[in-house]
């Protein structure tokens, strides 16, 4: 027996009075959530702040290494999926399940081809020695400790291609869902939710990028 | 009772579903709040086991029963237990769990999932801390600072990722809390006719989720440096060490007012309710939280005056942790000037809100001599600092929990505690609590440091008075624990109201039904109209003047 | 179909989306032509300007912050203000670090103990060199970007 009715729709949980109030929790929630992530990030840029402060000279050596063109291509790639994600929602809320599906696909497949440039770029750091601290072994980059550009390098990029796996299996759920018929443009909070979280991992790069690719 | 009243008494949160599957995957934040309640009694218990070791080897500068590494295992551990299992979550996600819907009107939290899912995470965090202790533990003071942490052989990786861990158990409750207090109060209650509770544990979220995360991304820079040596914080790879500091007491003050604030809540509650007034100045203490949350993360350096950062930066923390007292001052100010012309009621709550003002002033005073940058540089690291967090910690948070625990306690279970035995096991705790830590206030003004294993002789009468006192104060933990648990069977029942409090949580079942009220509930009164209703007369009988 | 669901869904026209888009890319190439160019100081200032005008974008429209109710761009600023708050009083620190008290400035050891065995090592003299200047004793430099 369906409970379901315009004052129950089924996804109307319990202790909300109406669809409404639920969605706005969320996306407070959700926006809360995002706080905690950037003040996670800004540890890192804080650690970053204080370290090119002290060493100006070897971060502009040691970024030299970096590949501009590959950030580049990676910077256009994530803005071009933020469209795609934002699309996404977009097409959810005029009703049209197919488009919603297909901007998840590109959403996707974008995110995946973020992961791959960076593993080029991770290998190639790998083959010339260029690791987070203890672990650095190249020698040709002057100035005071270059191993500290490679720690600060590296997790900061690694904590945010964790970021881009974690929102690619999100995108990847509720891509599933949708798949299923779970949304409708009455609700789609789950797609918008997941909209958010991948919208805050582009302005995290937003930011990566000119720190680490563009030192002038 | 009517038959009804009766009925309904019966079938409760407490067994409503029934079994234990329906507890482990309950939805209904009373149940979590319980589940929680336990988790935090065993881990006061256990850092309470560790006090009392620590305490029982300081009687004598001799070793009693342990070697000096043990002894700063036990430390560490202490503080570890105390702060990440125990009050950090206590007030928030035992008390603030249970009640917080209550008292706004709500059926439940935002997120219930997310609310489960906390509480596993903080079983999860647990149980990781409790392996820490079993590998060998940590031995470097719960701060964990660099460079001995990243080099020295316990083990720090696995209790301070126990620490990363629980720090998300806190981070989803604020989130939580702060999506229901903006979305989920009850029609016509508008943000000034909250109870001041609910203020508290708001601004206590806010800090909850701006300071957790810096704690998160600090254990795992701790955890990296330890495995890969980045270098960030280690002075041989060109690292900073005082940087990891900064990292560190970024998060760890503004978590003691986590610790504080929900504190600060309950007296509110407890002393507008057990005078019968009006709390004075409702506004200002409203604002005071915020207050205090917001300058809360402009201090944290005071915890660094001696450690090689800047006397730039030592100089503008030290300006800055002056502010920080103010707030509190108010709120002290409001709460006497609302027991003033009031009808007071020396209930077991009320007299631990009143060891409360009596103890948080002296804890709160010796923070801001603290926060005096040249005095600090003498009574940095000494006992003047272990007795001025206890005075704050214990003699503040703690016995507001105690406070708060009483007061809800009849809401919780449907049982009233024994008044006789409670006012006994408070009297314990609060001699044998000044007993042991203002005496810690003399030994640190007099150049006792801290985490020392041994002491020279001039200290030992003080230790061990301090230690006889720690005794006392067991003894007063026991007796509660006993009439507690006794009240769960043999207590009497609990009425709806037992203390005539004008809150909403009153106006359902002690307990309350699994769904919290038996009707949407809207705003009738203000939490704190006592000038207006008598909580003597039924509320019927105030609704039928009313309509007259 | 209650009035409620209404005022929650709007639905941004597909142009904004793009334009918006557009923006970013034009910004993208701007900050990235900067680069190959030696403005000093300016670099750093200009790539953080086009940061933040991007973050804005992203925040604004994909993320509906100037369409929905304030408070979520309220959470948003305050992130920002709390982590601006937690790295310039650190800086206030690590920058003004032997001003008063005329030690020598940074950090503890400026060439970690792990160089120490290579044949560019920093003589002993060198150790004391201030800020800004950087160890250059190779005859040419490589500022080729790697492959």
């Amino acid at each position: 027996m369906s409970t379901q009715s315009a004052e129950h729709p089924k996804h109307l949980l319990h202790h909300f009075s109406t669809s409404q109030q639920q969605a706005e929790s969320a996306k407070l929630g959700m926006w809360v959530f995002l706080l905690t992530e950037i003040l996670l990030f800004g540890g890192l840029f804080l650690a970053y702040t204080v370290y090119r402060s002290w060493h100006p000279d070897m971060f502009y050596n040691a970024h030299l290494f970096l590949d501009r063109e590959l950030g580049s291509l990676n910077t256009v790639v994530l803005i071009l999926s933020s469209l795609t994600m934002a699309l996404a929602i977009r097409s959810m809320q005029l009703g049209n399940r197919k488009r919603t599906i297909r901007m998840l696909v590109f959403t996707l497949a974008l995110a995946a081809v973020f992961l791959v440039v960076k593993y080029f770029e991770y290998s190639h750091k790998i083959d010339l020695g260029q690791l987070p601290g203890k672990l650095y072994t190249f020698q040709g980059i002057e100035g005071d400790n270059p191993h500290v550009f490679f720690s600060v390098y590296f997790l900061m990029t690694g904590l945010h291609g964790i970021h881009v796996v974690a929102g690619m299996l999100t995108i990847g759920w509720v891509l599933w869902r949708t798949v299923r018929n779970d949304f409708s443009s009455e609700y789609y909070t789950p797609i918008e939710m997941t909209g958010l979280y991948w919208h805050l991992v582009d302005l995290v790069w937003i930011f990566l990028f000119p720190l680490f690719y563009l030192i002038g | 009772m009517s038959t009804l009243e009766k009925a309904i008494a019966d079938t409760s949160y407490l067994n409503d579903p029934p079994g234990i599957k329906n507890w482990l995957f309950t939805l209904d934040h009373k149940r979590i709040g319980v589940l929680y309640l336990y988790g935090i009694m065993a881990s006061f218990l256990l850092g309470g086991i560790f006090a009392m070791l620590l305490r029982l080897e300081l009687l004598s500068p001799e070793r009693v029963l342990m070697d000096a590494d043990t002894y700063n295992q036990f430390f560490t551990l202490h503080g570890a237990v105390m702060i990440f299992l125990f009050i950090i979550p206590s007030i928030p996600a035992a008390l603030g769990n249970f009640v917080l819907p209550l008292m706004i009107g709500a059926k439940d939290v935002a997120f219930p999932r997310l609310n489960l899912a906390s509480w596993y995470i903080y079983v999860a965090g647990a149980l990781i801390c409790l392996y820490s202790i079993i590998a060998g533990g940590a031995d470097t003071g719960w701060t964990f600072y660099t460079p001995y942490s990243t080099e020295t052989g316990t083990a720090v990786i696995s209790l301070t990722f126990g620490a990363f861990v629980l720090g998300f158990s806190s981070i989803f409750t604020g989130i939580n809390f702060i999506a229901t207090i903006h979305k989920l109060r009850a029609p016509g209650m508008t943000w000034f006719k909250m109870p001041l509770m609910v203020w508290a544990l708001y601004a206590t979220s806010i800090i909850q989720v701006m300071a957790t995360p810096v704690l998160g991304i600090t254990l795992i820079l701790l955890i990296v440096e330890r495995t890969f040596g980045i270098g960030i914080f280690d002075p041989a790879m060109g690292g900073d060490p005082v940087l990891y500091q900064h990292f560190f007491w970024f998060y760890s003050h503004p978590a003691v007012y986590i610790m504080i604030l929900p504190a600060m809540g309950i007296i509110s509650e407890l002393i507008s309710t057990f005078s019968h007034k009006k709390i004075f100045g409702y506004k200002m203490i409203a604002f005071s939280s915020l207050g205090i949350a917001f300058v809360s993360f402009l201090v944290w350096g005071h915890h660094m005056f001696v450690s090689g950062q800047s006397e730039m930066a030592a100089m503008i923390f030290s300006f800055l942790t002056f502010f920080v007292g103010i707030p509190s001052g108010i709120k002290v100010f409001n709460w006497v000037a609302t027991m003033y012309k009031g009808s007071i009621d020396l209930k077991t709550p009320m007299l631990y809100a009143l060891s409360f003002l009596f103890l948080f002033c002296i804890g709160g005073f010796t923070g801001i001599v603290l926060g005096s940058l040249a005095v600090d540089v003498h009574l940095h690291d000494t006992y003047f600092i272990v007795a001025h967090f206890h005075y704050v910690m214990m003699g503040g948070t703690v016995m507001a929990f105690l406070g708060g625990l009483h007061y809800w306690w009849p809401k919780m279970w449907g049982r009233m505690y024994n008044e006789f035995w409670a006012k006994i096991s408070l009297a314990l705790i609060f001699v044998g609590f000044n007993a042991t830590f203002f005496t810690q206030f003399i030994m640190g003004s007099q150049g006792m440091p801290r985490r020392y294993y041994t002491y020279v002789d001039t200290y030992h009468r003080l230790h061990a008075f301090s230690s006889y006192g720690s005794w006392v104060l067991g003894l007063g933990f026991v007796v509660m624990a006993v009439y507690l648990i006794h009240s769960l069977f043999r207590g009497s029942k609990a009425p709806a109201n037992p203390w005539r409090s004008l809150t909403m949580e009153w106006e359902t079942t002690s307990p309350p039904i699994a769904h919290n009220f038996d009707r949407p509930m809207v705003l009738e009164h203000g939490p704190y109209d006592y000038d207006v209703i008598d909580p003597r007369k039924r509320l019927d009988d105030h609704r039928r003047e009313v309509a007259k | 179909m209650n009035s409620q669901s209404h005022a929650q869904h709007h639905v941004l026209p597909l142009r904004t989306y793009v334009m918006v888009t557009v923006g970013l890319l034009v910004l993208t190439a701007i900050t990235v032509g900067i680069s190959y160019m030696d403005f000093g100081v300016f670099n750093l200032l200009v790539a953080m300007a086009v940061a933040v005008a991007k973050a804005a974008l992203v925040a604004l429209y994909f993320m509906h912050l100037k369409y929905d109710n304030k408070i979520y761009l309220v959470v948003f600023l305050v992130a920002l203000v709390t982590l601006g708050v937690l790295i310039f009083l650190t800086l206030a620190d690590t920058m003004t670090r032997g001003d008063i008290d005329q030690e020598e400035r940074g950090p503890i050891n400026r060439r970690a103990a792990m160089y120490q065995q290579d044949t560019t090592a920093v003589p002993a003299a060198a150790m004391h060199m201030t800020e800004g200047q950087t160890n250059d004793t190779t005859a040419s430099e490589d500022t080729s970007h790697a492959p």
